[in-house]
Order: C-alpha cells, then structure tokens, then sequence
C-alpha cells in the first residue's frame, strides 16, 4: 500500500466536525467547494498553506460530533494524504475509512510531532516516521475487515468488487 | 460470560448465538435513515454502485429536516435530489413538508422504530432510539448508501458502560440534566466506540421523552448508542404508536461492563454544559455570576417534544421574555405542534413574546432560524456548543433543559424556575 509524506498541521483534544465543516457550507456536498472551508473555524489559515499530501496530526477523539461525511471529504479534497490521532470519534473514524481517506490512531506520534514537522507514514506497517526530529511511532495496525475497504479505496469500491 | 443487551441485539441481527466487545460482525439492518444534508451524500455514493435500486422500500425513511422549508436554493435543490431518489425508489417512509419533523422526534412517534431493532442512520443523534430498546447508532453517508443497497452494515461489537438510575428527579430536573450530568462526569469522549446501557429502577421515574433526551445525547459522550429496558411505559408507548412487533431483549445477569456507575436521580439539579463543550457542565448554584443572554431556542431532537414544551409554558405562563431576548420554540413534528396548539402552548409561548416556528433543526447546526452574532449568547436546549455551532465563531451557547431555557428567557441571564 502507499505511503503519505507531508508537512504537519498540529491541533488537540475534541476537534469536532462542525469546525472541520462548518454546516453553513453543507448546503453544498461538492467535495472542492467543501474543501475551500476545510478547518475554517478552528484554522483559518488551513486552506491558504495546505499543500497537497500534507498530514494533520490530532490528540483525542477527532472528528466528534455531527456525522457530516462532508468533514473527512473536505479534509481529503484540501489535499491531506493522512490524520495521525491520539483516538477518533467513532463515526469519523468508520467514514474516513469507507470514503479511502487514511487515518491511524497513535497516541506516541500525538504526543512526539509538532506543527511544522515533516512526517512520513507507511501504511502497510503502521510505521510513522517524524522525519524533523528522527523519531518514530508505530500506529495501530487495522483489523484485516477494515484492511480490505482501505486497499480499495472506499467501501463503494469494496462492495463492488465483492 | 454474558452479553450486554446491545451484544443481544447485534448478535440475533448477525445470526450469531455469541458475540463479544470488539468482534467485527455484519448485521441485517431494520431501518436506514437519512436527511436532507447527508442523503444527497448516499445517492451519490449510491450511485456508484453496482445495484439495482434500494434493499427494502419500506425499510428506509428520507427526512428533510436540517434545511427545510428550504433555506436557499443550494438547500433546494438538495432537497429535490431526495425527493426525486424517493418517488424513484418508491421510498414509503419520505416525509415531505406538512408531514415531516425532526427526524429523531418522528421516526418513534411513527412507529418506525421498536425495541429490538438495528437501525443506522447518517445523522449522529440516530442513537435516540435506544429510548425504545432499540439499537440506533449514527453513521455517515456511505454507511447510509450501503445500508439502503444492501440492507446490511458491519460493525464493531461495543464494550459496555452500565448507569444504574436510581430515586426520582427534583421538580424542574428532567432528562436533559440527567444525560448533561452524565456527559460532565464522564467527558465528551468518555463512552468512546461503547454502548451506554441504562438500568435501575429510576428509571420508572423518567418519562419516554426523559428518555428519548438521554439516549439521543449518548452521542456527546462518544458513545455508539444509548440503550433502555423495555418496561411497561415502553411497551405502552409502542403500542400506541406502531403496529410493529417488537423484540425484548435484556441483559445477561453476568454481562461484561468496562466501568458502573450509579447515579441518583433525587440529588441532580438543574445543569448547564458551558461553551464549548457539553462536558464543561456546572449546576445553576455553581453559577456564581451573571452571565447574560441574547437569545433562547427551545427545540431540537433533543429537547422539542412535548413533555418539553409543557414544560417551557409551564414557566412562561403569565411572564413574559426579557426586554431585547430573543425566544424561538421549535416543535420538532406536527404532531407536537398540534397537541401543543390544542393544549393552548402555543398561545402561552405567543403572549409571552416568543416565536413558533415549524419544525425544523434550523439553529441547533447554525442553519438558520436564529443564528447568533459575534460575542452573542444563548441558551439552548440542543445538543452541542462547539465554536461557531450556532453562528459566528465568537458567539456562546450554554446547553440547558426546557426548564432553564424558558427561565432564562424570562429573566435576560441563565435562571432556574425557581428563581422567578
């Protein structure tokens, strides 16, 4: 499977989906358009300095609240190639993986990456590698399930090809 | 080692005898919901699928709920993506305009959801259900769109925390106190990827609507569900509103617990969640200064039913809203609005200076109806209030019962009844 490389967006604790998606914009579900207010009430500068493959790093429970699919649409449409927490929001956590946007909970690499740091992480051995500061984590392997729905990029593709 | 009563429920909808916390299993779906800002989301997903068409048509409800009547054109032209999937679909359960409500105010008082059941639905306050014994849980849009192809969903067995309810509530306490005291002890993630399981006999003492406040509000917890005993309130409830059999499933005497806590219902008071988070809770006496408010919006799937509107006219009959206060009430179906109007609620909340709106969710998500200016604050009876939930960044929502919200209204600053 592939590997992500990226300079870190570093946030904490309860980032919930409705600073993630603000639901002013969810009368749109055009992934760019949602992409454009990405992280917009928690990081207004997020859009401007995102570049493609960049990775945000979180501490507990990312992606709380709503069920919005649209907040792990946008973050992937802004162009970030993973999100790195210490533990998600279960819903969040089911809809990244069904729309093929790769996340790995580990406390470690929550703690030891700060904003700024350029980060590479191997999705085969959950090995994440803080490439600033020469530091590595090893995040939490997926149950095989799960595997699956990842390598095919989506749980669409999933059932599909089933 | 027993099962936990949401364990039974998986296992009986995965054909299993056993499951335990943590198995991956895949689980015959009763009901799949959606509404209006997350169904466009499925159709699209849907579309992608080699499918032809829906699994059961009776078994999916469409509710337009969020952005409706339509807020603006993006709005509708989302809500006309809906209608059109249900005529295609031949969708039973779409609920237009004049019939629809707050989807998880609705969907109980049509009888759409029974103890027993799985449902998922893409809107996180699905877990409501469990009120009736049910399990409900939240899920995004693809979720949604697989379930309605597929009548299926995978899920991971959750571990269990047990809150055993004992003593009867104070006057003015209702179940918007007790699951907000809750959410403060435990934290915002501190049911994470588990089912909260209520138990104890005071439960006997918490209306349906208590219930339906409580389970609705597992979520902000971070729990996947929220789940009741089927008891003879219960049972009454279903028979009143559905012609469904429903299944009784209870707890195993040795089921697994992660934690147990006991709460007594008789020492709660009333509680205010702080911004911004529905943890940051406080009861009114440990409120030691004023803190002044602009707006009051009671309503929402948490708190627009009916007990919940006898309650607020219960505080503002004979008063009147603060000078400048703004005061929205929400009924959350029609039914709640017509028993309000016949019960001569609505006259009350009117002569008091407050607004009736149709149903709607509206303000709750900042949608619309009522959405707050920097550094304004309001007193909510929703669910959530995150940094710019209801409006601008800067503006504050305290998360309160029908009770303090009317209250509060009433005198310009978060209030109790009893401080009236």
């Amino acid at each position: 499977m592939k590997k992500a490389n990226g300079t870190v967006f570093k946030y904490g604790d309860n980032v919930d989906t409705d600073v993630i998606i603000p639901a002013r914009y969810l009368n749109s579900s055009d992934p760019a358009e949602l992409a454009e207010h990405c992280m917009e009430d928690i990081d207004k500068d997020f859009i401007k300095k995102v570049k493609k493959g960049d990775i945000i790093v979180a501490d507990k429970n990312f992606g709380c609240g709503s069920s919005r699919e649209h907040a792990p649409i946008a973050i992937k449409a802004a162009g970030v190639s993973c999100v790195i927490a210490e533990t998600f929001a279960r819903i969040f956590y089911r809809n990244a993986i069904n729309i093929g946007l790769p996340i790995i909970e580990c406390a470690d690499a929550a703690k030891g990456i700060e904003a700024g740091d350029e980060v590479e992480v191997d999705f085969d051995s959950g090995i994440i590698t803080n490439v600033t500061k020469g530091t590595t984590f090893k995040g939490q392997a997926f149950p095989e399930f799960m595997q699956k729905i990842i390598a095919a990029e989506g749980l669409v593709n999933y059932i599909n090809n089933k | 080692m027993g099962m936990t009563m949401t364990q039974k429920i998986l296992a009986a909808h995965a054909g299993l005898d056993k499951v335990e916390a943590g198995q991956l299993i895949e689980a015959d779906l009763d009901l799949v919901l959606g509404n209006d800002i997350t169904s466009p989301v499925a159709i699209k997903e849907m579309d992608k699928m080699k499918v032809n068409g829906v699994f059961d048509k009776d078994k999916i409800a469409l509710v337009p709920d969020h952005f409706v009547p339509n807020k603006d054109i993006k709005s509708a032209e989302h809500c006309k993506c809906v209608r059109e999937f249900a005529i295609k679909n031949e969708i039973t359960n779409y609920f237009e305009v004049g019939e629809m409500g707050i989807e998880h105010a609705l969907l109980p008082e049509k009888g759409l959801t029974v103890a027993g059941d799985v449902i998922i639905g893409a809107d996180s306050h699905t877990c409501t259900y469990g009120a009736l014994g049910a399990f409900s849980t939240g899920v995004g849009s693809t979720d949604m769109a697989a379930g309605m192809a597929t009548g299926k969903a995978w899920f991971k067995v959750p571990g269990a925390i047990k809150f055993n309810l004992v003593g009867k509530p104070k006057e003015w306490v209702s179940g918007k106190d007790v699951i907000l005291h809750i959410i403060g002890m435990i934290g915002v993630d501190g049911a994470l990827y588990k089912s909260m399981e209520f138990t104890g006999e005071g439960i006997q003492n918490l209306s349906m609507d208590d219930r339906f406040t409580i389970a609705n509000m597992a979520i902000e917890a971070g729990g996947k569900n929220g789940i009741f005993p089927v008891d003879d309130l219960a049972k009454a409830y279903m028979k009143e509103h559905s012609t469904r059999n429903y299944t009784v499933y209870e707890a195993d005497e040795d089921a697994v617990y992660d934690e147990e806590y006991t709460i007594d219902l008789s020492a709660l008071e009333s509680t205010v969640a702080f911004p911004h988070l529905p943890e940051n809770t406080k009861t009114l006496s440990e409120i030691k200064q004023d803190i002044t408010i602009d707006q009051v919006v009671i309503g929402s799937c948490t708190n627009g039913r009916l007990d919940d509107l006898r309650i607020a006219a219960k505080v503002l009959k004979g008063r009147h809203v603060a000078k400048g206060m703004r005061c929205i009430i929400i009924p959350a179906t029609q039914a709640v609005y017509l028993s309000a109007m016949e019960e001569g609620l609505l006259k009350t909340f009117i002569e008091a200076g407050a607004i009736v709106s149709t149903p709607t969710c509206g303000p709750c998500l900042g949608g619309y109806m009522g959405i707050l200016a920097e550094g304004e604050r309001c007193v909510s009876t929703t669910n959530r209030n995150f940094v710019g939930r209801m409006g601008h960044v800067d503006s504050e929502i305290y998360l309160a019962s029908p009770a303090v919200a009317a209250a509060s209204a009433v005198t310009g600053k978060i209030s109790g009844p009893e401080q009236l």
